[in-house]
């Protein structure tokens, strides 16, 4: 049971990396990587709303859609619960920790519309996972989100004011160095299931 | 009399995935085969037909405050219909596209367009914009899995090409070979495209990552775009 909580673990950080590996959350790893303290703050806010999202549509599909027949409105109820729930701890955030919400505000509102949130929703699912599982494996994603900007923050910048031919300058360099950092994550494939086969 | 212009801009000129870089992440993920990037193109130009069509309809009786909301209830409808319809009719393409089917509510081209385009002009208008963005969006995605299958399996479509099958680059199939060819090709349209659009045509305002993106948000694009004008 731990084990494989281990490997559901290990494996959403490294091998089927949300970033690198299945292309969710793109958006906010290409727009926010380019310094660290925001890179941090965004996956932070990421990891808070998967853990959040997943705790609240695990039961939402198993006990109200799934008795129901109502399987076929995962995605319209699963999109609008993020919606609200980002909605809600944003206004929460504001009333009793300001801190808080002054270092995360800004990225709230735009995890709405990151797939990497709505896709680990959707593949709990898909997956079979159980509750506890699931909430493992939104954590290593959420996790594995943050290893990539974090990662991807410091080779943007060494990347910055570089010699880079004129056609290749801004979203062309950051492409294929995201390319080559993908390409080492590609390293972690089988470690893991070796370690505990 | 503009409805042509309209419908090819989506294509070359304002292409929403090689120029102004909307739904990168579908497109990075389903363009390991053509059949992929075609039904998913497909997918993709169906749901934004039908949420610009409706949402120019409506776009007299949904309160201004609460827009986003609807026209996410709105796409997540359709995309639900087009999901149902694929794994109704296409079961195969259902498997191989998986979680980036229902991931087309959450892509940033059909927000985009919505709240652009759809909420400001006629019906007829909207549905050829829709069509001709949804045909741009095809376009990439075929253009970038052909050389992902061609070169990275030695395959097109599923055919054999004699030679490359053999020597096939197998990393433009994985994960690295998307970030590495989508940057090649980006960085071919910044050679080639003399007339670059102003990004003030577009700007951030239908970009639900606006915030976030390196631009710190829409007023310094704007600025960047008016002096690039200049």
């Amino acid at each position: 049971m731990v084990t494989k909580l281990i490997v559901i673990l290990l494996s959403a950080v490294f091998i089927n990396n949300y970033v690198l590996s299945r292309f969710l959350g793109i958006c906010p790893f290409l727009g926010v990587s380019k310094k660290l303290d925001s890179a941090t703050g965004m996956s932070v806010a990421v990891i808070f709303v998967m853990l959040m999202a997943t705790a609240v549509t695990w039961p939402i599909q198993k006990f109200l859609l799934d008795p129901n027949g109502l399987g076929y409105l995962q995605t319209i109820v699963f999109i609008l619960v993020i919606a609200a729930l980002v909605q809600l701890v944003e206004i929460i955030l504001k009333r009793y920790i300001p801190s808080l919400h002054k270092s995360l505000g800004v990225y709230l509102p735009l995890i709405t519309t990151n797939c990497a949130v709505l896709g680990v929703t959707i593949l709990n699912i898909d997956s079979d996972y159980s509750f506890i599982e699931s909430m493992v494996n939104s954590l290593g994603s959420g996790l594995g989100f943050m290893l990539a900007m974090v990662m991807f923050s410091g080779v943007r910048s060494t990347i910055e004011g570089r010699d880079i031919p004129k056609s290749f300058q801004g979203l062309p360099i950051t492409l294929i160095a995201a390319a080559i950092t993908s390409l080492s994550f590609l390293g972690f494939g089988g470690v893991i299931e070796n370690l505990f086969a | 009399m503009n409805t042509f212009k309209n419908l090819t801009k989506g294509l070359i000129k304002e292409n929403p995935v090689l120029v102004l870089v909307l739904g990168t992440c579908p497109t990075l993920a389903t363009s390991t085969s053509v059949i992929n990037a075609l039904g998913m193109g497909a997918a993709a130009t169906i749901v934004l037909l039908c949420s610009n069509i409706v949402i120019s309809a409506l776009r007299k009786v949904i309160p201004d405050k609460v827009r986003i909301p609807c026209y996410i209830v709105l796409i997540a409808g359709f995309v639900t219909a087009v999901q149902m319809l694929v794994k109704a009719f296409a079961p195969d393409l259902d498997k191989s596209l998986g979680i980036y089917l229902p991931l087309i509510v959450v892509n940033c081209i059909i927000l985009g367009r919505a709240e652009m385009f759809a909420n400001k002009n006629k019906v007829f208008d909207s549905a050829i914009d829709g069509l001709g963005m949804g045909l741009g969006f095809t376009l990439a995605l075929f253009l970038m899995a052909t050389i992902r299958e061609v070169f990275g399996n030695g395959t097109f479509a599923g055919l054999e090409i004699p030679v490359l099958a053999e020597n096939h680059i197998s990393i433009l199939t994985m994960a690295p070979g998307g970030f590495l060819v989508f940057g090649l090709l980006i960085a071919c349209m910044n050679k080639f495209a003399k007339h670059k659009p102003k990004k003030k045509s577009f700007g951030c305002e239908g970009c639900p990552q606006a915030e976030g993106c390196s631009k710190n948000g829409c007023g310094e694009v704007k600025k960047e775009a008016e002096e690039n004008g200049n």
